[in-house]
């Protein structure tokens, strides 16, 4: 009898509106979770797997020494590189280029490198303005790697213990 | 006099209440639905065949991409049968926090799945509120592997890294005062494990929150409660697993029935529902969230107390680490040998499942010794779950569609492959 009164009641008055109305008129007061995106951004982790790179010693000498270790890993096949000797004797890439199209972003490559030339670097917003710019070369990933050399190492150097 | 006929309309692919690129094509009479036949097949990417044409290690990451909201849980499939195979078992630390994953992954896609449910009925603001706490969550994936959905985490024979001991923290800007800041990384101070805690800590009342503004709620239950009723027998004669047929009233979840990793050492409930229908399906997955909350807080504890390796340390699978493949030359050739041949796994065929979120997510998986499968193919719960809407839409309205529809919680990178 008292729980059928008490239906009545809930039932005529609205109860459970009222309630979630409640909630949702408490958050409506509470700051805002979100962040206003282009001047603040949301934290990145130092495994972040963005943008790529090819990185350089620090006397300038570029790592990569084309074992195509990163060539043969990529599930998507989105890395194309030819090799030679250089005039100094030593194997160095001709041409290294990732399609980012096809790429995946799952880091195998940088897993596989075995001198950390190639990285994923915490760069998320890139676009393309023009057909073929999909495509990096192997000059843009150096200038890449060049230009954050300093992030690229931090982060690498945090995640030493774990890999 | 002109015929009478039934008039066929065609619901999706782009219809936003058809959950990706369903296409539905209904039969009405009036408003009544005489039939329900989807169309699939419009994000068919070849997964399967594609797998046969990489070595092992290279298919985890398209694995991700099959369900895309529950993206760890079925890399976890693909390994475990990898590893049912080549007969290795990961360290109990990898399995532990690959047991954290996976409920880490469920809630992410309960939540996406509430959000979506709730939205196509009718409720917004549920939706903001799942999306604010899938936020951390995505943030938990992000820190432990670098990319905040398609993880490509999990290895045979263990997990790629262990988990961090730092959380990134937000940045100072003009916006927010010290305080503020302070505020948004009050969370991050400790390691991974730290803000994982105070997530689960903090989530048991959000789900009530979300309960507050559906469980009783009068429109809600008329548009859910004996929607889509499917019978205990009728749910296990059309092969649903998971919620669609815990919902239904029988207690099956392969975590309990056919226990992998760590799911026999942890303490857990299986939420069953009584009628079948939209509410109660809704109610299990409100039920689940709960108890993979339960299951992430035992998950933190162990693996705070356990450190050790997260990998195995047989380098013909696995490879080794960067000091050791740098400072050794044996390391060095493993390591070489691994990323471009990969492994050879043992001839023979086997079939792993785990409890997905979704259902029974399996693997079935025939090598014919070499570094590639002869062949893969993946049994997703979704694939059944959309062969029976044709039966759980006949004679319901046409608004009922996208309720049962998603009450399903069907997801077209699993169901197309």
């Amino acid at each position: 009898m008292m729980n059928k009164l008490k239906h009545f009641f809930k039932k005529f008055l609205l109860w459970e509106i009222l309630v979630g109305l409640k909630l949702t008129g408490r958050y409506m007061f509470k700051r805002k979770v979100t962040i206003l995106f282009p001047e603040e951004k949301t934290p990145l982790s130092p495994r972040f797997r963005g943008l790529h790179a090819l990185r350089r010693y620090p006397n300038g000498e570029e790592r990569c020494i084309a074992c195509k270790l990163c060539e043969a890993v990529c599930p998507a096949l989105a890395i194309t590189i030819d090799a030679e000797p250089r005039e100094d004797g030593s194997r160095r890439t001709t041409r290294y280029e990732i399609d980012l199209f096809k790429c995946i972003f799952c880091g195998f490559c940088e897993e596989s490198c075995p001198v950390d030339s190639i990285v994923e670097t915490h760069l998320s917003h890139y676009h393309f303005e023009n057909r073929g710019e999909n495509i990096m070369t192997k000059p843009v990933l150096l200038a890449i790697g060049d230009k954050y050399e300093s992030e690229i190492a931090k982060a690498r150097e945090t995640d030493a213990p774990f890999r | 006099m002109p015929e009478i006929r039934n008039y066929t309309l065609n619901f999706g692919p782009q219809h936003p209440a058809a959950h990706g690129v369903l296409r539905l094509v209904l039969e009405l009479d009036g408003e009544v639905i005489k039939r329900a036949d989807p169309h699939i097949g419009l994000l068919h990417r070849a997964t399967e065949k594609l797998a046969e044409s990489k070595p092992y290690n290279q298919s985890i990451g398209y694995m991700d991409r099959l369900d895309y909201v529950s993206m760890m849980c079925n890399e976890h499939g693909y390994v475990l049968a990898i590893e049912k195979l080549l007969g290795i078992e990961p360290p109990v630390r990898a399995q532990y926090i690959r047991v954290m994953f996976d409920e880490i992954t469920r809630i992410l896609n309960h939540l996406l799945w509430l959000g979506a449910h709730a939205l196509d009925i009718g409720a917004m603001t549920v939706f903001l509120y799942a999306f604010r706490e899938r936020e951390d969550l995505m943030d938990c994936y992000e820190a432990v592997s670098g990319a905040r959905m398609h993880a490509t985490y999990y290895r045979p024979g263990g997990v790629y890294r262990d988990l961090p001991a730092t959380m990134p923290q937000y940045e100072k800007s003009g916006w927010r005062t010290e305080k503020q800041i302070q505020e948004l990384n009050a969370n991050r101070q400790g390691s991974l494990l730290d803000f994982i805690e105070s997530f689960a800590q903090r989530f048991d009342g959000k789900v009530d929150e979300y309960e507050t503004l559906l469980t009783d709620n009068r429109i809600w239950k008329q548009r859910t409660v004996d929607v889509g009723v499917v019978s205990p027998e009728r749910a296990l004669a059309l092969g649903f697993t998971g919620p669609m047929l815990r919902g239904s009233g029988v207690a099956w979840d392969l975590r309990r029935k056919q226990p992998y990793e760590v799911y026999d050492q942890l303490e857990f409930d299986i939420p069953v529902g009584s009628n079948g229908d939209c509410y109660d399906r809704y109610l299990v997955r409100m039920a689940e969230m709960r108890e993979s909350n339960r299951i992430i807080k035992q998950c933190v504890q162990w693996l705070r107390n356990n450190p050790g390796s997260v990998m195995l340390q047989d380098h013909k699978i696995t490879p080794p680490t960067r000091t050791e493949m740098k400072n050794d030359m044996e390391s060095l050739i493993h390591h070489f040998k691994l990323f471009t041949e990969g492994y050879h796994v043992p001839e023979g065929e086997v079939y792993a499942a785990i409890e997905h979120p979704k259902g029974e997510f399996g693997v079935y998986l025939i090598s014919d010794g070499s570094n590639k499968p002869y062949r893969l193919k993946i049994r997703p719960p979704g694939f059944s779950h959309l062969a029976a809407l044709d039966e759980m839409c006949r004679g319901h309205l046409l608004a009922d569609v996208v309720a049962i529809l998603s009450s399903q919680d069907i997801v077209f990178g699993e169901i197309d492959r």
